[in-house]
């Protein structure tokens, strides 16, 4: 008998299938030589390899947090991440606090033992509480950040050198060689970029973690809930509406741009007129409509969900399909200019003459050869759905409230710029991890495309060669 | 000319009809009138009786499409579907939740709206492509590589941090604008300074850095190598040919968004409690109001038809390689 019950959202399930998919990709990319070689042009980007380095990071967190489990009936639902951070998620304190603060940031009135009523900043209930005196704070930060660094160090070396040990078994040099490749940058992969990545990542997040543990490193907000901890949460909200809504609008743009492109006539017209109609609104306002829409839908329809974090999971998986369904126009009409230019190739011509169907030529000569838009495309639209998302929310139509995201944070957190003292931690928590992310993803993007884009490819070759050539 | 501007205007009809019909599917039959009733009514007073007169007050007490018990033209006319989406063609808006006159609002609030959005347009424009020429210009050195990296880091900042951030700085810290507010006339600039800015600003990371990536595709063509043959200076190059060349591509862009400047900017507008569309938009989607809604996302589809029109009349002014037939 297990002693919890595994949950699983409809938005964990797509996750879990998603990285399925990218694993099959993954191999079935390795066996194929042409496609290798495109995607080896990424691993050799250095930005392109640490901003992988970092994202995957992130992954690494969202995933944490999608599996999801009960630990006991009548309980809410809990993450591996919610268990791994237990003290983040359960160190509430009364209000707010500011970083590595070890009292409260608002006063209360206590009764002294003489009896007389006083205006003090109580000490915090779990921040800082091992130490004696309060005044020794700032030492003891200093003293495990310290600590932190040195442990962070040693994780880093002790990475580098399986990698190169790892590098060495392979290609069957020395350690010693191998690490000078990788020093140098002369490996086929940019090892050097990654593992920089790692380190300050490593760096970062060490002393962060070990310190949040018994200090609040990025404070606490109105209702003293730990801000690193929700900053973590909203990575996954992030990730989920990054990735979820390109899946959804894929098929919907890849089938209806391939379709109209190809057959051409009547089809193409009602495409196209289509996607003019759905382009017409504005983006936002059809968003919006939607999104209202879902809301009155699932007020209705409050018995289908059990439990609130079932309903919140609901929302925001129909947040994804909505954004999907809006934005599916931009790439049709990418895909449908470009499938009229590969129907009219030599191939797709001989294909017809062989008379292979419709069907297969579409699948087996044209949808391939548009791969690289789709993908492009998918990592392109990342970063601007997790800027969205933060806008959204302020506006009202974004997630729900008990989920925890960017934006819900920053829409909180707005209102406490006015306070006095000004609470300016919850929001730079969750711009400053929001602008790693986005980024990261906008220099991934950048890579891919150079790597995949023929157009670029060539470019990038020539502006190369005009650099050798001064 | 005239010819194809006409027929490309009637081809804007269906697609008109078509964003109202789905406006009207999404609002009338995917969400009932008693939905939007129970919405704005609340949880505790929704009775059938109360969401009747509800109903009554906002004239969606008819039958959808068809109205069998009322005699001759009123069958199709005394309906939801004509009092609610037909009207919208003759921008007849009808009243928002508390009783106003949304067409009254809507003209009243484009002023404002236009005293944001036009000068950031304008600004945003001159100084995006200034800034990409300049990195076309110095291309392939330390500057334009710091230029770029400068672009993505800008467009990974969310709008509403510069929002947040400028308007926490300049207001509150160094107290040098209002925080927010608006007043018509001269007096008025002091408000608009600091939006105007922050959209320049929020917008330059992106659009420089596509701006970049045209020019550098021009840069490359035989044009501009005869061009430096002939012995012109790099300057002449860039501002005579590679500019002109550039800017179809970038008139794609950004013609067909002139017409939408009516509708503003929703952020800015809301944060800098600017009585524009944008907030007049965001207060709407809060208050759950559809007839505003309904009203924004014809008018906004109106506007863009008209961008793309004014789009392709641009490319025949610009490029005389482009014939309209």
């Amino acid at each position: 008998m297990m002693p919890f019950d595994i949950v699983i959202l409809w938005t964990d399930a797509l996750i879990f299938v998603l990285i399925a998919c990218i694993v099959a990709a993954g191999f079935y990319i390795r066996s194929q030589e042409h496609l290798r070689t495109s995607w080896r042009r990424l691993v050799e980007n250095r930005t392109g390899m640490a901003a992988l380095t970092v994202l995957l990071v992130f992954v690494a967190v969202g995933f944490a947090d999608s599996l999801h489990y009960r630990p006991a009936p009548q309980v809410g639902v809990w993450s591996l991440l919610d268990a791994l951070l237990r003290n983040l998620k359960t160190h509430t304190e009364k209000t707010y606090s500011a970083p590595f603060a070890v009292k409260l940031d608002a006063r209360e009135t206590v009764t002294g033992p003489d009896g007389a009523q006083m205006r003090i900043y109580p000490r915090l209930v779990y921040g800082g509480a091992h130490l004696a005196n309060p005044d020794e704070s700032a030492a003891d930060i200093l003293w495990r950040a310290r600590a932190a660094c040195v442990h962070a160090a040693a994780g880093w070396i002790v990475i580098c050198a399986m990698v190169v040990a790892l590098l060495a078994c392979r290609s069957r040099i020395s350690f010693a060689q191998a690490l000078g490749n990788v020093l140098r940058g002369e490996t086929a992969t940019a090892w050097n970029a990654a593992l920089f990545a790692v380190g300050a990542v490593l760096l970062l997040s060490v002393p962060a973690l070990e310190l949040s543990s018994i200090y609040h490193v990025f404070g606490t907000d109105k209702v003293g809930n730990d801000v690193f901890y929700q900053a973590l949460k909203s990575v996954r909200t992030a990730l989920v509406i990054g990735t979820l809504t390109t899946l959804a609008m894929l098929p919907l743009a890849a089938v209806l741009g391939i379709l109209a492109g190809y057959l051409g006539g009547i089809v193409d017209d009602v495409v196209q007129y289509v996607y003019t109609t759905l382009n017409s609104i504005p983006g936002v306002l059809l968003i919006a409509a939607a999104v209202l829409l879902m809301q009155v839908f699932i007020e209705d329809h409050q018995n289908w969900f059990a439990t609130a974090a079932e309903r919140a999971d609901a929302r925001l998986l129909a947040l994804c399909l909505i954004l999907g369904v809006t934005s599916w126009t931009g790439l049709c009409r990418l895909l449908r200019a470009e499938t009229l230019k590969l129907r009219e190739l030599e191939y797709v011509e001989a294909a017809r003459a062989f008379g292979v169907s419709h069907w297969k030529i579409m699948s087996r000569h044209i949808l391939p050869n548009l791969m690289h838009i789709l993908l492009i495309s998918l990592v392109m639209d990342f970063s601007g759905l997790v800027l969205a998302e933060a806008v959204l929310s302020y506006v009202g139509i974004g997630v729900d409230q008990n989920t925890i995201s960017f934006g819900s944070m920053i829409n909180t957190a707005r209102m406490e710029l006015a306070r006095e003292p000004i609470v300016w931690w919850s929001l730079a928590a969750a711009f400053s991890f929001m602008f790693t992310l986005v980024l990261m993803a906008n220099l991934l993007s950048d890579a891919v495309r150079d790597a995949l884009d023929p157009r670029m490819a060539s470019r990038v070759r020539r502006a190369a060669a005009a650099k050798a050539g001064r | 000319m005239i010819a194809y501007l006409v027929r490309r205007v009637f081809y804007a009809i269906p697609v008109l009809i078509g964003v109202n019909l789905l406006t009207f599917v999404l609002f009338f039959v995917v969400n009932t009138p008693d939905d939007m009733a129970r919405i704005q009514l609340g949880i505790k007073y929704v009775t059938p009786a109360a969401i009747e007169q509800w109903k009554a007050e906002h004239g969606y007490d008819k039958p959808l499409l068809y109205n069998g018990q009322a005699d001759g033209i009123d069958r199709v006319t005394n309906t939801i579907f004509f009092e609610k989406s037909v009207k919208l063609f003759a921008f007849d808006f009808g009243q928002a939740e508390d009783g106003r006159d949304i067409a009254h609002e809507i003209t009243t609030r484009m002023g404002p709206s236009l005293a944001i959005a036009l000068p950031v347009f304008l600004v945003g424009l001159l100084i995006t492509v200034s800034f990409a020429l300049m990195l076309v210009f110095f291309r392939a050195t330390y500057l334009d590589f710091w230029g770029v990296v400068l672009c993505v880091a800008m467009m990974s900042i969310s709008s509403l941090f510069y929002i947040i951030g400028g308007q926490y700085l300049i207001s509150k810290l160094w107290h040098l604008v209002p925080i927010s507010g608006y007043s018509g006339g001269l007096g008025g600039i002091r408000f608009l300074i600091l939006p105007v800015a922050i959209g320049v600003i929020s917008g330059i990371g992106a659009s420089s850095r596509w701006y970049r990536t045209i020019f550098l595709e021009e840069i490359n063509r035989d044009y501009v190598r005869t061009a430096r043959a002939k012995g012109l200076s790099e300057t002449t190059v860039l501002f005579r040919h590679v500019l002109k060349n550039g800017m179809l591509p970038i008139l794609t862009g950004v013609v067909v968004v002139i017409p939408l400047l009516f509708m503003g900017s929703l952020l800015t507008e809301s944060f800098f409690g600017v009585p524009g569309l944008g907030s007049y938009t965001i207060d709407a989607i809060r208050a759950q109001d559809f007839a505003v809604v309904r009203a924004m996302v014809f008018i906004g589809s109106v506007l863009y038809i008209v961008g793309l029109l004014l789009t392709d009349i641009s490319y025949s002014l610009v490029d005389p390689r482009i014939r309209m037939r």
